[in-house]
């Protein structure tokens, strides 16, 4: 299944309709660029860091986040990695849990400085998956987040170190992060079943 | 999906399902702690009433890399000596508190008979000559990696004792259902008494289809059934179904030559081909862990059901 439609697609069924539209590319790029320089203003520059994208929505901003690193410093290579947490993550067996892309971690993480990059913070335990996960790869000198939207919710103790936009949201609604903007919706159940849920998963 | 008793369960896109997953447990492989708590908490029980090196290790390898228990039950020194029945033997198993079974058994059928008798999931390992399904799914998943052609386009030659190959079956279901085509090559008394319903062709010389193979699968000659007079001499039978260099030579440069294991070298496969690069019987090992945690992983942690 393509990574879009999955992301739109429920496991249970269901297809998310969008209400209204929170942040345009222009105001997504915008954000990413002021993402970038409080990076490389947080590490005094780019020594260490290292990028990882959370599988899938998070990839394409990490990917993002590195050409303009790049273009703001160009003498300094910032790896761009891929975690897909989906063995981490502590709702195995509570609901339908499927890596979506394999994990691309080619170097040693010991003594780094990564930084997360994930599209949408909710609930934080896909960030408590990945930050296990990271201890299998090796003992990074910092971890740090980013991402592009908090909705809050928060679950547990994590909160991000930089952020495109906070949205306050209602649990049930339903966040996308693309290159076209940001949209806020609802995952409209197929039939007539009660109302699923918000899960991260979807969401991402 | 609850059990995997048989490729059949699986259909194309199950397989498919498979190997996807398995790629991502290929790179947890390849790592210096090459383990994930995905699993934690289960206990994956091997129950093995025929004799099995890489298969047995192979399972437990995946469940511990999967952070699951494993029990491992030695048939030889159980109570099955004492004459205790499969089922009751299956049912004190599982009220150990098991979440899944992995059995052999040398009588076709015995998995699904378990499977009927209790809850826990239980993986077919080899059952009699019927079928060995993770097998299969290792032979695919060494085949789309190392040839990195869509199935629709290659060509499978299974040599030899397709007859008591449970490795066999699996692989002609898999790969018909994956869209290969496959050619057995065997003479007449090694066959199956009938291949109703197989999509598959058959050869007896095989010389004439090594230059048109992908893939040359080549199964274990059956050295315990040689008294049933099924071929008239082991050394016959190399001479006409054995791979030795010279016939290695006939196949396409890129050809794949494969073999489930244990090889009984100077027999079915001499032991310069098993060097040869284009052999990959040591990556099928290889993959077949990577293979056995996605199959665990599916049944007991994904929470999909198929």
């Amino acid at each position: 299944m393509a990574e879009r439609e999955r992301r739109h697609t429920s496991p249970t069924g269901g297809v998310f309709i969008a209400r209204s539209k929170v942040l345009s590319d222009a105001d997504v790029q915008r954000a990413l660029t002021r993402l970038a320089h409080e990076i490389i203003e947080r590490n005094h520059g780019l020594d260490g860091v290292v990028l990882m994208g959370l599988q899938t929505g998070g990839v394409w901003l990490a990917r993002r986040l590195a050409d303009l690193l790049h273009r703001i410093d160009p003498a300094a290579e910032v790896p761009v990695t891929t975690l897909d947490v989906a063995f981490y993550r502590d709702d195995i067996g509570l609901r339908p849990v499927l890596p979506e892309a394999v994990t691309d971690i080619p170097l040693d993480l010991t003594g780094r400085t990564v930084v997360l990059v994930d599209d949408v913070l909710f609930t934080g335990r896909t960030i408590r998956a990945a930050l296990q996960a990271l201890h299998d790869y090796g003992r990074p000198r910092a971890v740090q987040l980013a991402v592009m939207i908090d909705r809050g919710h928060r679950e547990l103790p994590i909160r991000p170190d930089y952020v495109g936009k906070n949205l306050p949201t209602r649990r049930d609604e339903v966040v996308d992060v693309s290159e076209d903007g940001v949209v806020l919706g609802d995952l409209v159940p197929k039939g007539a079943g009660p109302k699923g849920p918000g899960s991260k998963g979807l969401v991402r | 999906m609850k059990h995997l008793l048989s490729i059949d369960d699986l259909g194309a896109d199950g397989i498919e399902e498979v190997l996807r997953l398995t790629a991502s447990f290929v790179e947890v492989s390849s790592r210096a702690i090459p383990k994930v708590p995905a699993l934690r908490g289960k206990t994956v029980v091997s129950l093995f009433f025929e004799d099995s090196t890489r298969t047995r290790l192979s399972f437990e390898t995946a469940a511990r890399r999967l952070s699951a228990d494993t029990m491992n039950f030695a048939v030889a020194s159980s109570s099955v000596k004492k004459g205790e029945s499969l089922r009751d033997t299956v049912e004190t198993v599982e009220a150990m508190g098991i979440d899944a079974l992995v059995v052999r058994h040398g009588s076709a059928g015995v998995p699904q008979q378990v499977a009927s008798w209790i809850d826990a999931s239980v993986i077919n390992a080899g059952d009699g000559w019927h079928e060995h399904p993770t097998q299969a799914l290792l032979d695919c998943y060494t085949i789309r990696t190392e040839l990195d052609r869509p199935f629709d386009s290659l060509h499978v030659g299974i040599v030899g004792d397709v007859k008591h190959s449970r490795v066999a079956r699996s692989d002609v279901l898999a790969l018909t259902a994956l869209g290969a085509r496959v050619t057995l090559v065997a003479p007449g008394t090694l066959l199956p008494p009938s291949l109703e319903g197989w999509p598959v062709e058959v050869a007896h010389d095989l010389d004439e289809v090594l230059p048109k193979l992908d893939v040359a699968y080549l199964l274990r000659m059956q050295l315990e059934r040689q008294e049933d007079g099924l071929v008239p001499s082991l050394r016959e039978y190399s001479a006409c179904y054995g791979l030795d260099i010279a016939r290695a030579r006939r196949l396409p440069e890129h050809a794949l030559v494969m073999h489930p294991g244990p090889m009984n070298r100077g027999v079915e496969i001499t032991a310069d081909v098993a060097a040869l690069p284009r052999t990959v019987i040591t990556r099928q090992v290889a993959n077949g862990v990577a293979v056995r945690m996605a199959v665990l992983f599916l049944l007991l942690g994904s929470g999909v059901v198929a």
